[in-house]
């Protein structure tokens, strides 16, 4: 029977080409236009690190003093300050914590003739890789004993392998940065989480290629590397001892088990806060514990702008699946006549709506065919746009599926009216009109 | 024209123009903020710099080793750009206006404020006011007495020395006319942080900030008398000569040392290219969006139209018959259009009106001016006329001999 309806369908679709070709142009417009949009929200808004990102957290305080001339609009400082951080990493009330900053690295390739270059480079401790579930090509990252000695070792990133050793391992190798010598420790896997979570208010990209260079906090900031982002609660004149400036400048993860272990530490941190008060250090008590999500939403990370285009999208996806309603529409109203004859002769109503909604699924289909190839055609536009997250907009399996679905409901939906106003149709009044 | 009977036709297809209105209102509802999200894109990338915005060239280096005669390199460097031909001023300067990074302050009318009037963003470098083509309103420019070195400005503000910190500052008309409204700034007193003062001697017209986080703030700019030795280098020239001024600098630079790296280079358009794309990128794309908008209403349009017209192909010959003309049929389907089209962007209007509030709720935009409205409903009738004048013309063309013929 089905055959039958497809047929059908087919003959009738035939019958007004234009109209078809309308309907399914609309349609797919509107399927490749949200599903464009929705591929990049999707890209924007992900996980970073979906096996991990519930158990990783972000602690927040205040150092600031009540009257401080920074205006925070109530919300805390997005970094922390030396001592702060490093008493917290210290503590090691966490399964894992690392304290961390972003930096402009210059790098001398070893090649002769080869010119320096600058790379974004990531000052933190021992933790890190095992945190964030940063896999070793070669070798591994550092212990805490370098961390405390100042040792100069670097992890170095694979692409960065490929460029200065042409990929071989080079776990032992010298790489001179900022005119000092780092012996390669480990280098990574291939690692890039998007959005790069841990960069967030740090000054770095929120999307885009991963960093190039790891280095131990305390031997990058022995020959003065200075981080990308700085905030100061007081006036400060000298930014090349921040260890004892009243800034923030470090960004804090760890690494909590379980919700036990969540409640722990929020205790401990809220009690830390307390500490400082009472010593005089601080003059705020709020802390926070954000997880790795729930970090990203507070920062904002997915522009305003993104999510605007979302909307428009789906509206323009309204607008085209009525228009294509109102299409079907007036086209099944004229064939009442055919309905009629196929009532007669023993249609039941049922037959009838199949009919139609294997029609309109038809038209669906092919406009969700055609919208998958618009999307392709939308997502090579988003990755000629201007944006840190360009060319990473590609169309993945699971979206790939989505069109489907989201053509064939809209289609469906479109189709619903007109086959129910078909099978409502009384056969002896469409005879007699014959 | 007749009226009710239209309304009467339109009675027996309700459900197919009540889609047809709300296609319409939702168009007219998306395309009116579209619209006007364009148009505060584009006002926004037409934000005035307060510069000479085609006569600029920046380049910014760095050297390979660490190196402890920046002052006397600088010079140097200086020496040479300006001995390029075509080159009228040249600075050394700590930031460009569009270019991302900045130096920001917080300032104090009164010391004892606990917390700051506003946040300023700080220019420094001798001659930059020259060499970026900045426009005197009132009072001075800085002159070279004013200057002094960067890292004797450091050494004073951690002595605490307010001797030789700078004492004078410009600064541009917008944030003289937000901290003293109606008056004269020269001559006021303004505190960077909460210590040093510093005096108002002179107002310009404008100069943007390199980084924007809120246009109202944009112009919030102070230019100090401290001398940087960053590498950082502006060039103002012909418009013509920029390209050739820039190969030269950068051949110049490099011919002196070898060893320092290039970071940056620009023709100063391209910055502000580069700063708006985001705006300007949404700005395409939303009038993409608002074209096939138009374009599917006006297609449904058609496509419904010419089924009315196919289904009432016997009535129209009946008409005919009993003696309306071809124009009785045109203008028929002409005002059809034209009241669904009515009905549509009354209920778009306040639909448009619903978005923008709620846009102004998360978006932080502006209210919708009312002339979007009237604009908006001209624009769809328009459209609903040129779209419906192909069935109706159809229409018009039966001939009235169909009403003699049973199918």
């Amino acid at each position: 029977m089905l055959v039958y309806y497809l047929d059908l369908a087919v003959r009738s679709l035939r019958r007004n080409r234009v109209l078809t070709v309308l309907m399914v142009l609309a349609l797919a417009l509107g399927i490749g236009a949200s599903i464009t949009t929705l591929t990049v929200l999707r890209l924007l808004s992900g996980d970073p690190l979906p096996q991990k990102s519930a158990r990783l957290f972000y602690p927040q305080l205040d150092p600031s003093p009540k009257n401080s001339a920074i205006d925070s609009n109530g919300r805390l400082p997005r970094t922390m300050g030396y001592v702060d951080a490093m008493n917290l990493l210290h503590a090691h009330r966490a399964t894992r914590q690392a304290v961390m900053a972003l930096t402009q690295a210059k790098i001398m390739p070893p090649q002769a003739h080869a010119h320096p270059f600058f790379s974004d480079g990531v000052m933190t401790t021992a933790d890190f890789f095992a945190m964030f579930d940063a896999g070793f090509q070669y070798g591994s990252g550092w212990s805490a004993t370098d961390d405390e000695g100042g040792s100069q070792v670097v992890v170095i990133a694979s692409f960065l392998n490929d460029k200065l050793f042409d990929g071989a391992d080079s776990v032992g190798r010298m790489v001179r940065l900022n005119d000092h010598d780092f012996r390669v420790v480990g280098v990574l896997k291939p690692w890039a989480p998007q959005p790069r979570f841990y960069t967030l208010g740090l000054g770095g990209d929120h999307y885009g290629d991963g960093d190039a260079v790891f280095l131990p906090l305390k031997a990058a900031r022995a020959l003065k590397m200075g981080p990308q982002d700085t905030e100061c609660y007081q006036a400060v004149d000298d930014f090349t001892h921040l260890e004892t400036a009243p800034c923030q400048w470090l960004g804090l993860w760890v690494e909590l088990d379980d919700s036990s272990a969540v409640a722990s530490y929020r205790r401990f941190l809220d009690g830390y806060v307390k500490e400082q008060v009472a010593l005089g250090r601080f003059q705020r008590t709020d802390s926070s514990l954000l997880d790795l999500m729930g970090w990203l939403r507070d920062q904002h990370v997915v522009p305003d702008d993104v999510r605007l285009q979302v909307y428009l999208a789906f509206g323009f996806l309204l607008i085209c699946v009525v228009n294509t309603v109102g299409l079907l529409l007036a086209k099944c109203l004229r064939r009442s006549q055919e309905i009629g004859v196929r009532r007669a002769l023993g249609a039941t109503r049922r037959e009838i709506f199949v009919q139609f909604m294997v029609e309109a699924s038809i038209v669906g289909l092919a406009g969700g065919a055609l919208g998958l190839a618009f999307a392709e055609l939308g997502l090579f536009g988003i990755r000629h746009q201007p944006a840190q997250y360009a060319h990473l907009a590609h169309l993945d399996p699971a979206m790939f599926a989505f069109t489907f679905v989201v053509a064939l409901v809209a289609s469906l939906i479109a189709g619903l009216l007109p086959a129910w106003r078909a099978c409502l149709l009384a056969p002896a009044p469409q005879l007699k009109a014959m | 024209m007749d009226i009710l009977p239209i309304l009467a036709t339109l009675r027996r297809h309700k459900v197919t123009a009540t889609l047809l209105i709300l296609q319409i209102a939702l168009t007219c509802a998306i395309v009116c903020n579209a619209v006007f999200l364009i148009t505060q894109r584009l006002h926004r990338m037409d934000m005035p710099s307060g510069v000479a915005e085609h006569e600029l060239v920046h380049l910014r280096l760095a050297d390979i080793g660490r190196r402890d005669d920046e002052k006397a390199r600088t010079a140097e460097d200086l020496a040479l750009l300006r001995q390029i031909p075509g080159v009228t001023e040249v600075a050394s300067v700590n930031q460009v206006p569009f270019g991302n990074s900045s130096n920001n302050s917080g300032i104090k009318l009164d010391p004892k404020q606990s917390q700051s009037t506003l946040n300023m963003t700080t220019y420094f470098g001798e001659n930059l006011a020259q060499a970026f083509g900045v426009q005197l309103v009132s009072g001075r420019m800085l002159q070279p007495d004013d200057y002094m070195d960067f890292d004797a400005v450091v050494h004073a503000a951690q002595a605490g020395d307010l001797k030789h910190l700078p004492s004078v500052i410009v600064i541009t008309q917008a944030l003289a006319e937000r901290l003293w409204p109606g008056q004269s700034a020269l001559g006021k007193q303004i505190y960077l942080g909460s210590e040093v003062p510093l005096r108002v001697v002179g107002v310009v017209r404008g100069l943007v900030r390199p980084s924007i986080w809120d246009d109202a703030m944009a112009q919030y700019t102070g230019i100090l008398p401290v001398r940087v030795f960053d590498g950082n280098y502006i060039l103002r020239t012909a418009p013509g000569e920029r390209d050739r001024v820039l190969k030269a600098a950068i051949a110049a630079l490099k011919k002196s040392d070898p060893h320092r790296v290039v970071i940056a280079q620009h023709i100063w358009d391209d910055m502000r290219s580069d700063f708006f794309r985001q705006d300007r990128a949404m700005a395409v794309l939303l009038v993409g969006v608002c074209i096939a908008l138009l374009v599917v209403t006006a297609l449904g349009i058609v496509g419904l139209g010419s089924f009315w017209v196919a289904q009432r192909r016997r009535q129209i010959g009946v008409r005919r018959a009993l003696g309306a003309t071809r124009a009785n049929i045109l203008h028929y389907f002409q005002t059809e259009n034209f009241l669904l089209a009515t009905i549509g962007i009354g209920l778009g209007m306040v639909l448009a009106y619903g978005i923008n509030l709620f846009l102004m709720q998360h978006y932080e935009l502006p209210r919708l001016p009312a002339i979007y409205f009237p604009v908006g409903a001209v624009a769809l009738w328009l459209i609903g006329q040129v779209a419906v004048l192909g069935p109706a013309l159809r229409a018009a063309a039966v001939p009235p001999v169909v009403a003699t013929r049973s199918v």
